[in-house]
């Protein structure tokens, strides 16, 4: 089996990835490219007269759904590249290998708009790149961390994703270079994410009692990191089942059975630690009446939702009961993230209140349907899905 | 089948919880400060300067408030009713904002006649930065915009280096920097102790205009000692109250006055010890949590939480250096294995 890294030693031998191919115009294409230029036009104005005047961002709750949804949520959801790699080259579970590419370059459009979401959200933005810089470094700053650790893990899934490109254009001396050193990129590939996943967790520590007793312990970064695995295997498992339906592709009905198995117990696992970390904190009391206490259940239940559903191995291989528990897993997973970023926040001397702004939704989704336009190009355009003998016409 | 796979999951969770229990135990539950992943908590600055507010001296005349508009060249606050370009108006500050960095706030009780009372009475708060000695503001900035003066240990803000992620305004547990969210090149403000005032032997701008000496600059420790003369004080005897600067070096020398003691002080000093304690510090006759100021708070500072893990973690990049040559041994290994035809 050949994938990411592949040695095709004959050049007749049939390509493990194939252009999905069909036409890229189509109607979904279309509603999301103009999603994608309604966010430009509000762009305009938040640069133009500041983020006070697209945002409902205050000094109560400086970082809202640009910081929450786009970066700290947006990459959980490019975890799939890493925990994709940490299977197949890792812990060397081959069987995996189609899906890794598919992953890799979900992670590669999570991170990469995280990216560019930063930028929409930095109030001195020409300043970014400081963060660069060792004359700037703070380096007991978990965000300067969490910052270049992003920015390495970005450009490690551009070489990761190279191969692709390369295939695409037939340029195999290149690929059959680039193939030699890879290894290096993947392990790094998943060192990084390790780093920056629970640091996203750790980031929140130094809030202190201004975040809420259910979501505020130094397990945070445990936290983070597994909610990131788990999120990562949910999108694996979600995106697999909705592409088999949407392109009419064959599902791999066994490899999903096994992933949705190695899902299911990382789901588990949070929940467990959850209430334990809550116990031995002393704040069981808190899941009934401390601030943002709906939802934590909201999040707890949903979590609990995706367990139960695929808790009978039967149940694993059939593609409605995986669509309906990846997707509580990732309900769960965003709920968390969001109560940690948001809802669990008690502000300094208030009264202060947030929700999002129309305009400030409107960037979120414009970057959101960036990444689905872009998943259109390149799935139809370049060899990314496993090749099987597609039934679309 | 179904009946060992109950067992199995049944020993997993079992196994997993007294796994979790046990690593949350180690790393949360632990005594206070002999936590495993906490650092040192960090001490005052040598030369620590700050400020001593005595809500019982203040007569809430906000002329600080305005002093410190001109120290600083800071703009007027705007109200929501009031047209934005109309000039003839006041300053109506109600909050620390971008720009205002120093407010007079007062507490209220029924009818709010007696002052220095908790009950039916009302009472002066001063807010501006508090001038952590471990600062949460300094610790989270990625860029080192946000810094502590080694020697006087003041905290100030430099716009130039600063990339307006707001981590500071997000982590300040005082609620103290702030961001000009109207503006499209909007910076972060908080007082910086009148810094350019004090390099010229003249006091921060609103230290220089009380008249009752409610705000008085000095040495941290020098502030702490006076804090402490005070709220030993029974209601009914005299005092002597110094204005300016408590040691009358900078600024020059002032007058002091004497005055009665009229409602007795609460003996915490706030800022003696609250999260690893601050170069200001107030005193009261009212309860802080009255004044709005955090008091059910640990005294040790966030940063030795969230440094002490990342300092675990990345203590000389030993633990990532080990973990990549790991997997980096793992990653060739398998991509060599997974290499034959399928």
């Amino acid at each position: 089996m050949t994938s990411l890294v592949s040695h095709d030693a004959a050049p007749s031998a049939q390509p493990a990835h194939a252009p999905v191919g069909g036409r890229l115009v189509t109607v979904p294409f279309l509603i999301a490219l103009a999603f994608v230029a309604i966010a430009g036009f509000i762009l305009v104005q938040r640069f133009a007269h500041g983020i006070g005047a697209v945002s409902n961002l205050s000094d109560g709750y400086p970082w809202g759904i640009w910081v929450a949804i786009d970066v700290v949520i947006g990459s959980a959801f490019g975890c799939a590249g890493y925990v994709m790699a940490l299977l197949v080259y890792i812990l060397n579970r081959g069987e995996y290998h189609a899906m890794v590419r598919p992953a890799v370059m979900a992670s590669l459009f999570g991170y990469g708009l995280a990216g560019a979401a930063v930028l929409v959200d930095l109030g001195r933005y020409w300043n970014f790149y400081h963060m660069m810089m060792p004359s700037y470094a703070q380096p007991n700053s978990v965000m300067l961390e969490v910052g270049l650790c992003v920015a390495t893990y970005t450009i490690v899934l551009i070489i990761e994703f190279a191969p692709a490109f390369l295939e695409r254009f037939g340029m195999d001396n290149a690929r059959h270079k680039l193939s030699k050193v890879l290894f290096f990129f993947i392990a790094l590939g998943v060192l990084l994410p390790t780093m920056h996943q629970s640091s996203l967790g750790t980031m929140m520590v130094i809030l202190g009692h201004k975040l809420s007793p259910l979501w505020q312990t130094q397990m945070l970064p445990v936290f983070f990191l597994t909610s990131a695995v788990l999120m990562g295997f949910a999108i694996v498992v979600w995106e697999s089942v909705l592409s088999a339906l949407g392109f009419r592709r064959i599902m791999e009905t066994a490899e999903l059975a096994r992933l949705s198995g190695l899902m299911v117990y990382t789901g588990l696992a949070f929940v467990v630690l959850r209430f334990v970390d809550l116990a031995v904190r002393g704040q069981l009391g808190a899941v009934f009446g401390a601030h943002g206490a709906v939802m934590f259940w909201v999040e707890t239940l949903l979590m609990i939702g995706g367990i139960v559903m695929i808790l009978p191995v039967a149940s694993r291989r059939r593609g409605k009961a995986l669509f309906v528990s990846s997707s509580l897993f990732l309900a769960g997973g965003i709920i968390y993230r969001l109560n940690v970023y948001i809802v669990g926040l008690i502000p300094a001397v208030g009264p202060w209140s947030y929700f999002p702004s129309l305009s400030e939704i409107l960037i979120t989704v414009g970057i959101f349907s960036l990444e689905v336009v872009l998943y259109l190009v390149f799935v139809k355009k370049l060899p990314v899905m496993h090749a099987v003998s597609t039934k679309h016409g | 089948m179904s009946v060992s796979r109950r067992n199995f999951l049944k020993r997993a969770v079992k196994g997993s919880a007294a796994a979790a229990a046990a690593a949350c135990t180690t790393v949360a539950g632990s005594p206070q400060p002999a936590n495993a992943l906490q650092r040192e908590p960090k001490p005052l600055a040598p030369e620590a300067v700050g400020l001593l507010y005595d809500s019982t001296l203040c007569i809430g005349c906000k002329a600080c408030m305005s002093a410190c508009k001109e120290a600083n060249h800071m703009p007027q606050e705007v109200g929501p009713d009031q047209p934005w370009n109309d000039t003839r108006q006041w300053d109506t500050p109600v909050e620390l904002s971008a720009k205002t960095l120093n407010v007079i706030k007062v507490f209220t009780d029924g009818n709010a006649t007696q002052k220095d009372h908790e009950k039916d009475g009302f009472a002066f708060l001063k807010r501006q930065c508090l001038h952590c000695a471990d600062p949460s503001c300094v610790s989270v900035c990625p860029v080192s915009a946000m810094t502590k003066d080694k020697t006087s240990g003041i905290v100030s803000h430099n716009p130039d280096a600063c990339i307006g992620c707001r981590y500071c305004v997000l982590s300040c547990p005082f609620g103290v920097p702030k961001y000009d969210y109207n503006d499209a090149f909007g910076q972060i403000h908080k007082c910086q102790l009148c810094k350019h005032r004090l390099a010229e032997n003249q006091l921060p701008g609103c230290a220089d205009v009380c008249p009752t000496g409610a705000t008085l600059f000095g040495r941290t420790p020098d502030l702490l000692a006076e804090a402490k003369r005070r709220t030993a004080l029974k209601p009914g005897e005299y005092a002597h109250y110094p204005r300016g600067d408590i040691n009358g070096t900078v600024g020059g020398a002032r007058d002091g006055h004497e005055k009665r003691v009229e409602v007795a002080y609460q003996s915490h000093i706030y800022g003696e010890r609250e999260l690893g304690g601050t170069q200001c510090l107030s005193v009261s006759a009212v309860p802080f949590d009255k004044l709005n100021l955090p008091t059910n708070v640990p005294d040790y500072g966030y940063p030795t939480l969230s440094e002490g893990i990342q300092h675990t973690l990345y203590a000389g990049m030993v633990g990532p250096a080990a973990v990549l040559g790991g997997l980096v041994y793992l990653a060739h290994r398998n991509t060599k294995d997974q290499h034959d035809p399928d």
